[in-house]
């Protein structure tokens, strides 16, 4: 039968990730070394892991309220504020989504009509554009360079507005690049933003990975802002806790109540025992001084001072990432595009690495590294392009 | 007196520096990495780590590079037992008298002094069974010191120094991932 025309049209012009291709090498290679990996290495620290099973012997099996647990919802309030300084109502301007993607996509519905155009940083994380096409909008990427360690310059974001521009995603610390943005970078935006009247969807899920002594700004908190920003975030990267896909959306509660309605339509609620689990990871953290984070964030300072270190000493360029946990060095001296590059590496040399353009087509000739992989494995990984590079 | 007084009398706190610290974390993990490696981890110097490696060593911080077997798999016969040690503390020299003593058997892998219902707990390791029973009975239990032991035997060993002895589950992430 051809499903051709029951096919949503939309949908399916939208080209597959370019991630995919290389899961799809990868996973038929045996052996071989991943630097493509785009979650921690940690595993959920035991405390975590025992509450959510104290949780489901106990009986915690139920839906919880649509916008998250309460006491889930509190912690965050108590947590954002401390680690960032941005205040939420947690009755009226938090809920909790299943994972960050879940909030990507309801914040992006809430706000997006037909034809309204959202600014999306290139290279950016996979799942923006698609999104932003999924809800009848238009994505527009707006350049980085490299020249700007990838930072968002608020001249490229008033270029790229036009009367159709409704909002911005500002995804830092950035996924692939690893580039910040310092209060002085956002301070531009702030000012396109209130001069064009675009709302913002601050994507904040690696907040807690800034290195160098650095911490991160939240947009919100800028004079002004906090109005105008819908800020994500989640347990994935910082409490390692990818698999439990528990994520949420801080904003105005005009906003929040109709990101609610979808929320509680499609999903209904967050798992309980995840919304368990993420609670104990906060209380625990406030109560600790967020040991868990900082000793992973220091594992991972270590590994990404390696890994800029290996590829400056094989002679690869590479600008000094200060937030995530990915380095995207540039590929553009060995004459090989990013895919090219990524193919050959890992059929030669059995190492795996994402193209710079799965990201975007500002990601042309650099490729993205992760570093959240044992010490061991990196090690390896750098000798053997260091290998290839040779044999170019 | 109750061992963990002495214990908490003795207990010094040794102060290590911030790079110390760093290369004590990297080296318990792997003390095979090299130094321009570790100097690029702590971001410092090649010269700065290799003085604070030898800092260390003399301040008896570091005090062997030690790799964690798994005898088990090694297939090697060989007994080990905790053997819970009463002992009468002596005058002037408390337990460390008796301690000496016995950490200077062959035998003797370990010797802690612990709070609680005895004094010493000492991981002893043999080739069999019978030499073990031999220690216990005919050195360790004639200390004049000793009052009293109590011997268990280690079955399987499912950690050590952090290290799970089951083999390690594959990476379960997926190789590529956004």
């Amino acid at each position: 039968m051809n499903y051709d025309k029951f096919l949503n049209q939309t949908v399916k012009a939208v080209p597959p990730s370019g991630i995919r291709k290389f899961f799809d090498l990868a996973a038929t290679m045996k052996g071989a070394i991943s630097l493509g990996v785009g979650e921690p290495d940690f595993i959920t620290p035991y405390h975590i892991r025992d509450a959510a099973i104290n949780s489901i012997l106990d009986g915690g099996t139920q839906y919880t309220a649509n916008r998250g647990l309460p006491e889930l919802r509190e912690e965050i309030a108590l947590y954002l504020e401390s680690r960032f300084q941005t205040r939420y109502d947690p009755k009226t301007e938090i809920v909790v989504t299943v994972g960050a993607s879940e909030a990507i996509d309801l914040c992006l519905r809430v706000l997006i009509d037909q034809g309204d155009e959202v600014l999306i940083p290139d290279p950016s994380y996979v799942s923006y554009s698609p999104s932003v096409t999924f809800c009848g909008g238009t994505p527009v990427p707006v350049p980085t360079h490299e020249r700007d360690g990838f930072r968002l310059r608020g001249e490229e974001v008033r270029k790229a507005c036009t009367d159709r521009t409704k909002a911005i995603i500002l995804p830092y610390p950035n996924n692939p690049t690893g580039a910040i943005m310092e209060r002085a970078d956002l301070e531009e935006i702030a000012k396109v933003v209130e001069e064009k009247d675009l709302m913002v969807i601050s994507d904040e899920i690696y907040a807690e990975l800034t290195y160098n002594g650095l911490r991160h700004v939240s947009f919100a908190t800028l004079p002004g802002m906090w109005e105008r920003t819908l800020t994500l975030n989640g347990f994935s990267k910082a409490f390692a806790m990818t698999g439990w896909r528990v994520g949420y959306i801080c904003g105005p509660a005009e906003i929040i109540e109709v990101a609610n309605k979808i929320h509680q339509y499609v999903i209904l609620c967050a798992p309980r025992m995840s919304q368990v689990a993420a609670v104990e990871a906060l209380r625990e953290g406030r109560e600790k001084g967020y040991e868990d984070v900082v000793k992973m964030r220091e594992s991972y300072d270590r590994r990404r001072r390696l890994l800029v270190d290996g590829f400056r000493q094989m002679g690869l360029e590479c600008f000094e990432p200060r937030g995530a946990f990915y380095v995207f060095p540039s590929i553009a001296s060995t004459g090989l595009s990013s895919e090219a590059f990524c193919e050959r590496l890992l059929k030669e040399e059995k190492v795996a690495c994402v193209p710079g353009t799965a990201f975007g087509s500002r990601g042309q000739g650099h490729i993205r590294c992760s570093y959240a992989t044992g010490i061991e494995k990196l090690n390896q990984a750098l000798e053997k392009m260091d290998r290839f590079l040779r044999h170019l | 007196m109750e061992a963990w007084v002495t214990c908490i009398e003795r207990k010094g706190c040794d102060l290590v520096t911030k790079l110390e610290g760093q290369l004590l974390d990297l080296m318990q993990e792997d003390c095979r990495l090299p130094l321009e490696k570790l100097a690029v981890m702590c971001s410092s110097t090649v010269d700065e780590v290799a003085q604070a490696i030898s800092d260390l060593e003399e301040r008896h911080i570091i005090l062997r590079y030690q790799p964690t077997i798994n005898w088990d798999l090694a297939e090697r016969e060989r007994v080990e037992a905790m053997i819970e040690v009463r002992v009468m503390p002596q005058r002037d020299m408390g337990f460390d008298a008796v301690a000496k003593r016995i950490y200077r058997f062959e035998e003797v892998k370990s010797v802690y002094l612990m709070s609680g219902s005895y004094d010493l707990l000492v991981l002893v390791e043999a080739r069999t069974l019978k030499e073990l029973a031999l220690f216990v009975s005919q050195k360790l239990s004639t200390l004049e010191m000793v009052t009293g032991t109590a011997t268990s035997f280690v079955l399987k060993r499912y950690k050590e120094d952090g290290v799970i002895f089951e083999e390690e589950k594959p990476d379960q992430r997926l190789v590529v991932s956004p």
